[in-house]
Parts: C-alpha cells; sequence; structure tokens
C-alpha cells in the first residue's frame, strides 16, 4: 500500500502504487473523463463549433449532485448573473479536469508490475493534485461525505455495500495530504 | 462578461462620505464544504491570492468556523476572475456585493 507522495532532495516528487492502486487510479480518471467532457465537444467534429456552441446556448445548472459541486453557481441570488458566468466558464473548466485526468492517467502507465515508482515534476504534482481534489469532490459528494464521516467510517458495519468506496475516499484523501505537504514543504 | 455594477452607484451627500465610499464593491466569498481539506484550501490561498501563511490560515479558519468568508474585493470581472479560479481549484466560491 502507497506511502503517499514524497519530494525528492532536487524539488520533484515520488508516489510508488502497486498494480491494484493504479488500476484504481486508471478507473477513477476514466470516471472523470465519463462525467466531465463537456457534451458539446463529444458530439461535435468542429472543435470551433464546439467552442461556439458553448458560448451562444445558455447553460442549464447540472442535474447530477457532482457536477453542480464542480461547478456551482456563481451567483447565489442573481439566476441570470449565474447563468451568464456559467455560460463562459464552464465548458473551459470542463476541459481543465478532463486535461488533469487524462494526464494523470497517462502518467501511470507502465509495463512494470507490483510496485513502481514515480517521479513527477512540481507541474505535473500540482496537475495530481487538482485531479485528486476533483476525485475527491465527486466521490465525496456522492458519498455525502460530512464533516465527521471518519467516525462514520469507523462504526460502519462491514456488510454496509457503501464501505468500499468509504475507504477509497479515505485512500485518496491520504494520498492528497501527503501532496499537499510535500508541495508546500510542511 | 459585465463589468459595471447591477445597480447604480449612490452618490454621497456630504463631501466627508467620499472617503469611505469604495471602489471595490464586490467580493469573492468561499464557502466552507465537508470535502475540501483544511491543509489544502490554505495551500490555494497562499498559492493563488499570494496571500502569507498566517492570512491565508486565518481565511480557511473562517471559512471552516463561520461556514464562509471573503477572500478578495475589486471590481466586479475582477470577483469572477477570482471565483473562476476558485472553481478551478475546486473551492465553493461566489460573487457577491460588499
Amino acid at each position: 500500500m502507497t506511502q503517499g507522495f514524497e519530494r525528492t532532495g532536487d524539488g520533484r516528487f515520488t508516489v510508488t502504487l502497486d498494480e491494484v492502486e493504479r488500476g484504481l487510479i486508471t478507473s477513477l480518471a476514466t470516471q472523470v473523463l465519463d462525467l466531465v467532457t463537456p457534451p458539446h465537444s463529444a458530439t461535435s467534429d468542429d472543435p470551433l463549433a464546439a467552442i461556439v456552441g458553448s458560448m451562444d446556448e445558455p447553460v442549464a445548472a447540472p442535474n447530477d449532485v457532482a457536477l453542480a459541486r464542480l461547478f456551482p453557481d456563481a451567483y447565489r441570488d442573481d439566476p441570470e448573473s449565474a447563468q451568464d458566468f456559467r455560460r463562459f466558464t464552464e465548458h473551459d473548466l470542463r476541459l481543465e479536469k478532463c486535461a488533469r485526468a487524462r494526464r494523470v492517467q497517462e502518467s501511470v502507465v507502465t509495463s512494470d508490475e507490483g510496485d513502481t515508482t514515480f517521479i513527477f515534476d512540481e507541474e505535473s504534482a500540482l496537475i495530481w493534485l487538482g485531479f485528486l481534489n476533483d476525485v475527491r469532490l465527486i466521490l465525496g459528494t456522492r458519498l455525502g461525505i460530512s464533516e465527521d464521516w471518519q467516525e462514520g467510517l469507523e462504526s460502519m458495519s462491514v456488510s454496509d455495500p457503501r464501505i468500499g468506496l468509504f475507504h477509497l475516499y479515505d485512500w485518496l484523501t491520504y494520498i492528497q495530504e501527503t501532496l499537499i505537504q510535500s508541495v508546500t514543504g510542511d | 462578461m459585465t463589468s459595471a455594477p447591477a445597480e447604480a452607484p449612490v452618490l454621497p451627500d456630504q463631501a466627508t462620505e467620499f472617503e469611505v465610499v469604495t471602489d471595490r464593491p464586490w467580493v469573492t466569498i468561499v464557502w466552507n464544504d465537508p470535502v475540501n481539506l483544511m491543509s489544502y484550501v490554505t495551500y490555494v490561498f497562499m498559492t493563488y491570492f499570494r496571500y502569507p501563511r498566517e492570512k491565508a490560515e486565518t481565511l480557511m479558519r473562517a471559512v471552516h468556523y463561520d461556514g464562509r468568508a471573503v477572500v478578495s474585493s475589486g471590481s466586479r470581472e475582477e470577483m469572477e476572475r477570482d471565483t473562476n479560479a476558485m472553481h478551478s481549484y475546486g473551492l465553493w466560491a461566489t460573487v457577491g456585493r460588499d
């Protein structure tokens, strides 16, 4: 099981992941891409049309709870301004999150078996940081995570069907925390 | 995007009030959520706003314990830029009036 991220003496970042962990990261990245890829870019072959389309048409606030958390209304009491803001920002924000997921997915590709140590420069480490946060937001929202979720996990029955996802969330939280500490030098 | 305030500014009726009239009537508010880590929120405030650690931690604690904190103020355009950046980091942020 991974010990999370560490900073090297020359300012780079390392993480050792076993096969199961690499598979989890790859699968989570695919799920982010499936959820976040902009609807327009999936249906249009013309990238310019996809962008223009996103500017011209009103974009409704997402119904999905995880999408609503990733792309929240920027104005609480002004639906018109919130929609304008969304029209100009959500498409690019979606593309940014997809790009992170793709980068992370590509970064754990290896022909090695078992534990593999990856070394990242700071730019790549920050891509990972954003990705881990995106995944935790999606998973945390779906699980209805609360501030005291860790206490809930301790008292959860082993037969609870959600327990695997809570442990996955716990694992992602641990990795993200080690990465933040590595990046900030704490 | 609109850069002018939605409402006409109220003109002060006394000269002394000019001192308190602000040209920074818009704010970016970050709201508490149960997923984002306290260390991450502090990191975002230090990285994006270039706030010193102490200020970033004070704002992070305000978000956590008070449920929300004003993290920046300025023109509406600037606040939309900051809010968009917060969304990029995954923080729950909105634009508001001061």
